[in-house]
Formats: C-alpha cells, structure tokens, sequence
C-alpha cells in the first residue's frame, strides 16, 4: 500500500456575458452638492465587488479621487435597468455603462469648471486629487467641492452622467450557425498536485497552480481571491459534494446544509496564481469577466492528476474514497485477467 | 411564561432588555441592543457567523438561550476596537484581504481572538482546528489562516514591546 502522487492539468475558455435576446446594463451618476458622484445601479453586490470596480471604473474616468464616488446599489424597483449579475457579466456590463455615464458627467464637470475658471473647456484637466486645473498653471486651479458648490448654486447646473451597455442580440446564421454569443473570453489554465492513497482511496490535493488571462485585472488582489476562492469552490466539486451518501446507506447523506461536505480549513492545498493581462477591446479598461471560470478548471485537472497518480480514470464527480477503490480494483482486476491469458 | 428583564455586560458595558422566553443571544444582541456584526447564517450552530465570547469562551450565539448567561459578560465584533483602532486581529484581517463578502468575517475575528488568548502562538494546524465550525465560501481559508498567523505575530510582538 502506498501513496501515490501525480500531476494533471486542465484548461478552460470562458465567455463573458451572454446572447439571448441582448444584454444591457445601464448606469446613471450625479454629483452631490459637495462633490461626491452617486452611482445608481440596479446590479447587487453580493460580495463579489461590483461596488469596488465600478466606484474605481467611475474614478478613473472622472479623474477623481475614489473617496468622491458612492455607489448606490439600493432598489431594482427604481434604479437603472441591470440584466443581473451572472454570467460574469458585472465588470464588462456595468463597468462599461459605468464609464460612460461618468464620462458624460466629467464633460460637466469640465464645462462647469471653465465657466467658473474662465478659461476653455479643452485646456483643463483632472489631477487625480480632486482639483480641476488649467493645463500647465499652479494657480488656475478648482477643488471639485467648490466646483460641485457653484454647479448648484451659481450656474443651475447639474454634473450628471447616463450610462448603458448592450450587447445586441446576435442571430445563428441559419447555414453556418456562425454567431456572435458574447463580448470576449477569459482564459484559464489549473495544474492540479495529488496524493491518492491506494489503501483508503482518499485524495488529498497538495498544491493547485492556477494560471489566469482575463484582460486587464481592474482589482488585481480581488481578482487573484476570485480565481483562488474559485478554485476551492472547484476542489469542493470535484471531491466532496454530494447529496448521496458515501456508502450505500441513504442515512450518511447530508440532510442539511450543515451536514453538506465541503472543504474545510484542513483540506486546502497551497495555491499559487498568476494573472495574465491582455486587455479586450471590448472591455472596461479592457477587462473581462472572470466569475463562474474560477471553478471549472481545477475539476478536470484533479482527474487528470489522479489519473496520473494511480491510473484510475475517473469521470462523474465527486472523486470520492469508493470511486477511487473501485477503479483500483478494476485496474487489477484487468491485470489479473491480462496476466491469466486467453483461456 | 412571561418576558423578563435580562442584564448582561455587553462589550464591557452594563446591558439590559426584554426578553421573551426562549429568546436566543444572537437575537438580544442584533433586535434589543443593535448590534449587528454577529449574523445569523444557519440558526442552528454549524455555520460559526454568530459566534460572540461568553465569558472569553467562543460560543455560537445562535444556540445560547439568553436567560442562560443573566450576569454574565459577553464580547462582541463591536469592541474589539479601541479608540477607533482597529486591533491586531483586525488589521491583519485587512492587510491579508482575508474577506470578501464579509459575512463570516465577525465570527472568525472573534474565534481568533479566543483563540490568541488561550494560545499566543499557534500552528497552521491549531488555526484551522479553531476556525473549523466557521464557514467561508467566498476565500478558501488560505487568506484567513495566513491572516491568523500574521495576527498572533502580532500581538506577540505587541506584548514584547509592552
């Protein structure tokens, strides 16, 4: 009996966004009275960070410090339309109409800003600290709080912005079924290290190294916790999850999300990441999605990995102890009948 | 049987309010006093989002019966921080990005933090022993265990330099 170790690999291509009859996102943003950008959407944060990347999409085009931008993602009722957040489509739909709102907003900005400063539009700039200034002078300069101030009370303006992203629905070409089904595509590549122990058909995955092109990385210490987090979620798939039960009897099965197996702190292997940036054409700052990948590849490289191991082919998850005993004794079984001969 | 009136030092602080019978601490602490870092993830003890201190000890907040600890001193994610500081655990949950969504993030600080007080110094396999009722599905535990062990570091070296 011994333990056996083995590497595998597995790659994914994933799309961002989807087809279906078009996928729009829309955004709006306006300055507060002191020069804060409200960002109203309807796309919901539920911990992925979509209030993070739009707020810094929304600085960025602004010109403004992230401290000047509040992202309201309070009411699907009353906000601007956002198809949902799935298909890791938040950071290319709504990064996309995040910009364009506030690139419509800075034009305000701008225009405010040469009216109270005298001087033409074109010549002014942003200096990333919250003031507006006139292109080469120290003094021709505007804090974007009293800039804010005298939009509202002095020149009846408002700073504001509208924003949308749609993909157009893209019909099959009824010949060919060439389409066009989303924006780009992320790609992905996980190597998988195991151990199986051959008496007790147990898997340990020792280490994962995932490799990532996802356009540019907006966030990149969230996008590295996105492919890690993903690739546990991966690991969970590929060897715990399961309503049936481990052995035959129906009563070890989970009966509750509590009693569902997942890994836990002890079960997780040393992962290295590492971002590959080519920015897409379509993308906010060029970005991609990079939501629901994050699980795929690590499944199909710890088959690989544990087909390396011990030679077991493996093909419906979970991987679990009994799968892997049973297609240990098949392996010998063949042997035996191999070695026996023709009878 | 009739509501009472239950005292508890909550955070350090003398704390009273009516609670029906049956009443859970988790609910006292989140509907009575407001103070809702602790969240109710599976309101049956297996998820580790509502854990508080009951007397130093991690306790699953969502099983305790509030009459059961009448008197007693609870510690909550909501004094953990001094003078607006955050502490050691804290800090180095940030500095390690060791959350995401933030739904776990309160019972694991609070984990932590009785677990550095019954063991300055623990191993990687101490840190997941202690955080093992806590349930992430966000991180993978690697950012929170290395966050652990970067905390207790901390503090040791807060006590050396006391």
């Amino acid at each position: 009996m011994a333990m056996l170790r083995g590497r595998g690999y597995a790659s994914v291509n994933y799309p961002t966004g989807m087809n279906l009859g078009g996928d729009p996102s829309q955004a709006l943003i306006h300055a507060t009275t002191t020069g804060t950008f409200v960002i109203s959407l309807s796309s919901v944060d539920l911990g992925q960070g979509i209030k993070t990347i739009t707020a810094q999409c929304a600085a960025e085009t602004l010109g403004l410090p992230i401290e000047n931008v509040l992202v309201d993602t309070a009411d699907t009722d009353t906000g601007p339309h956002c198809m949902g957040t799935f298909a890791s489509r938040g950071t290319h739909r709504v990064g996309n109409a995040v910009i364009m709102a506030a690139a419509e907003a800075r034009g305000v900005m701008l225009e405010v800003a040469a009216e109270e400063l005298e001087v033409d539009a074109g010549d002014l700039e942003t200096d990333g600290t919250g003031y507006i200034r006139l292109k080469g002078s120290k003094e021709k300069s505007i804090h974007i709080t009293d800039l804010a101030l005298a939009a509202h009370f002095k020149h009846g303006r408002t700073i504001s912005g509208r924003g949308i992203f749609l993909k157009e629905p893209s019909a099959p070409v009824p010949e060919t079924g060439e389409m066009d089904p989303d924006s780009c595509q992320a790609h992905a590549c996980t190597a998988a290290v195991v151990e199986v122990d051959d008496e007790t058909g147990v898997v340990e995955v020792l280490e994962l190294y995932n490799a990532y092109e996802i356009g540019r990385a907006l966030n990149p210490a969230m996008a590295t916790q996105q492919v890690e987090g993903g690739a546990w979620m991966g690991l969970s798939h590929a060897l715990f999850e399961t309503v049936e039960p481990y052995y035959p009897s129906r009563d070890h099965g989970p009966r509750d999300f509590g009693e569902y197996l997942m890994p836990g702190p002890a079960d997780i292997p040393v992962q290295h990441s590492l971002i590959l940036e080519r920015p897409a054409a379509s993308g906010p700052y060029g970005a991609k999605g990079i939501g629901e990948m994050t699980a795929n590849a690590p499944i199909p490289a710890i088959a690989n990995a544990i087909f390396d191991a011990c030679g077991v082919r493996l093909e419906a998850m979970p991987f679990t102890p009994e799968r892997v005993l049973r297609g240990l004794d098949a392996l010998r079984a063949d042997t035996a009948t191999q070695d026996a001969g023709p009878a | 049987m009739p509501s009472q009136i239950v005292s508890l030092v909550v955070n350090g602080e003398p704390r009273e309010f009516i609670a029906a019978p049956g009443m859970t601490l988790l609910a006292g602490l989140r509907e009575s006093l407001g103070l809702t870092a602790a969240k109710r993830g599976c309101g049956q003890g297996t998820c580790g989002s509502c854990t508080v201190l009951v007397e130093g000890q991690a306790r699953a907040a969502c099983l305790v019966a509030v009459e059961t600890v009448a008197g007693l001193s609870v510690s909550t994610l909501e004094g953990v921080a001094t003078g607006g500081e955050l502490d050691a655990v804290q800090s180095s949950f940030v500095d390690n990005f060791a959350t995401q969504c933030g739904f776990c993030t309160a019972g694991m600080i609070m984990v932590t933090e009785a677990l550095l007080d019954r063991d300055p110094d623990p191993s990687e396999e101490d840190v997941a022993e202690a955080i093992s009722g806590n349930v992430c599905r966000c991180t993978g535990y690697q950012p929170i265990v290395i966050a652990i062990l970067d905390a207790a570091r901390r503090r040791r070296e807060e006590r050396a330099s006391r």
